[in-house]
């Protein structure tokens, strides 16, 4: 036990089949508090599916999940409770459109811990001043930007006040001049000791904020480490020729 | 049909418009109109020559048409639609939760529910099976010939069950449609966030569903507005029976008439809403999209 305290989330032989597609083929990762875990790899190389996993939102074939020390992934677990503490954002930020964006942020605090509405707002709203976003808290999302949405939906996530935070390609469905507001955003919660697992594209942003980035291959880690040498000297001949291309690309 | 003469002359002047447009623009839109208008009266014009020009009109006239029947008829016949209209106001509301109880039975996911999905299914496809005008007699006889003690016999309230069976069946594919149309990720959304199966449905899924099937909602409720003239078969005395007993009375057939009247003047405010309806929708959606 006294391992486990330092410790948020602990993965352990995870596997994960859509159909007759392996998808995730025995993954182990262990996340320390505090600590910023990028996830890297082409598309298709399972890194969604793991942020899907840890919350739960797809069930798992085999290996088990430990979040703070509780195995999350036993029979008989609440699923709501779990995922109470773990907060993730979409790539497509998945705002509840008939909502305006406070509505947004404390329908689940309201609900789900029962925070009485005026408290809730306050806290939503503070939340929300922190990200300057305090002036669109009585706007409908479909009238704000992209990125401005996805700061939104980052806000929601944390209204719930989670423990780990699951960040699922946040930025990819963001026109180029949106990506900066958003990562600053991440920068944040990160100098501030949010404990997150971020899956990402962008190398530069993973470079900066990562304490440690892993490189996923056909549902595997192949490679991890800190950022720098990882990102720059892999030793891997799979992480070179991915991040080549990701350099051809003009992501690095 | 004769409304499609009108809408076709008004589809012409695109044509024209690629032809002409440099010169005269606007008029263009003004030659439509006054296409469209030409060619309705003409058609209206001729078809009501063709009728009352025929050799039974005055027949016809005297038996539908009688202005004296109609000053007679007209008190009997909409005191009686009243009795229609207590009839939808009240089927409507139950109908409008039944159909939401039944839709939200068959989206429930999980092995352990199969068995209410299923029995949520055989109800809907039972009484989307089933012709109004049985479920309606069956019921209305049936029951109250069972002498259960405590079940009602009266049969204004057996036809108010029977047409809220029959409607919530199709009312709850209805929801169902929209409960389906709403993307899988506002779900996750909701459940990521730690709200159970229930509260994601009520509060994320379904406000967003029933706002888009309000339209086809409010059609199903004109189908049951007229079908509630059905439990004139259990002698319940609503508009069209009314009609039935003046008819029978008089030997004249105005009562009909001003029952059919009675029906169009109340739907056509309903099916112009509806359109209202969809093209807001249609406004909003475009405007997301941008």
């Amino acid at each position: 036990m006294t391992m486990a305290l330092g410790r948020a989330l602990r993965i352990e032989g995870l596997h994960k089949s859509f159909g007759r597609l392996e998808v995730l083929r025995g993954i182990d990762l262990d996340v320390a508090e505090h600590e910023v875990v990028c996830l890297i790899g082409a598309s298709g190389s399972g890194k969604s599916t793991l942020l899907r996993c840890i919350n739960l939102l797809e069930p798992i074939d085999a290996g088990r999940i430990e979040v703070a020390g509780r195995d999350i992934t036993a029979r008989g677990v609440a699923v709501d409770r779990v995922r109470r503490g773990i907060g993730i954002v979409f790539q497509s930020f998945n705002l509840f459109p008939h909502l305006r964006v406070l509505d947004n942020i404390t329908l689940a605090p309201r609900k789900v811990l029962g925070t009485p509405r005026a408290e809730a707002e306050d806290a939503g709203r503070s939340l929300l001043r922190r990200f300057g976003l305090e002036e669109k808290s009585l706007d409908y999302p479909d009238r704000l930007s992209g990125g401005q949405q996805q700061r939104v939906a980052i806000v929601r996530a944390l209204a719930m006040q989670p423990d780990l935070l699951l960040l699922d390609e946040i930025t990819s469905a963001l026109d180029p001049e949106l990506v900066a507001e958003v990562l600053d955003v991440v920068r944040e919660l990160a100098s501030g000791g949010m404990t997150m697992i971020i899956a990402t594209h962008e190398m530069g942003f993973a470079r900066d904020v990562a304490d440690r980035v892993c490189f996923l291959d056909g549902g595997r880690i192949l490679e991890q480490g800190p950022p720098a040498p990882l990102l720059t000297e892999p030793s891997e001949a799979r992480t070179r020729q991915f991040l080549q291309r990701v350099i051809a690309a003009g992501r690095l | 049909m004769i409304g499609s003469g009108p809408a076709d002359s008004g589809s012409i002047p695109p044509v024209a418009i690629g032809r002409r447009s440099r010169i005269l623009p606007a008029p263009e839109d003004r030659r439509g109109i006054v296409i469209a208008i030409v060619s309705t009266v003409v058609v209206f014009s001729v078809l009501g020559y063709a009728i009352v020009s025929s050799a039974g009109w005055p027949r016809v006239q005297q038996s539908f048409f009688d202005p004296e029947t109609f000053d007679e008829s007209l008190p009997r016949v909409t005191a009686a639609f009243w009795v229609n209209v207590q009839l939808f106001l009240l089927a409507e509301v139950l109908v409008l939760v039944l159909g939401l109880v039944l839709a939200v039975l068959r989206s429930l996911p999980g092995a352990a529910l199969a068995p209410i999905r299923l029995l949520a299914t055989a109800y809907v496809d039972l009484f989307r099976a089933l012709p109004g005008i049985l479920v309606v007699s069956m019921l209305g006889f049936g029951i109250p010939a069972l002498d259960i003690e405590g079940v009602p016999n009266d049969e204004f309230f057996w036809a108010l069950v029977a047409l809220t069976l029959l409607y919530s069946a199709y009312v709850s594919e209805v929801y169902r449609a929209g409960i389906d149309s709403i993307h899988p990720s506002q779900a996750a959304a909701a459940r990521s966030l730690g709200l159970s199966q229930l509260q994601a449905m009520r509060f994320v899924v379904l406000p967003q569903a029933v706002r888009r099937v309000v339209p086809p909602l409010l059609n199903d409720f004109i189908g049951l507005q007229k079908d509630t003239a059905l439990v004139s078969v259990l002698g319940v005395v609503e508009v069209f029976r009314a009609a039935q007993i003046r008819q029978a009375a008089t030997f004249n057939n105005t009562p009909y008439v001003i029952t059919a009247v009675i029906f169009i003047l109340l739907t056509i405010p309903m099916a112009r809403l509806v359109d209202w309806l969809v093209r807001r929708e249609q406004r909003r959606a475009s405007a997301v999209a941008r």
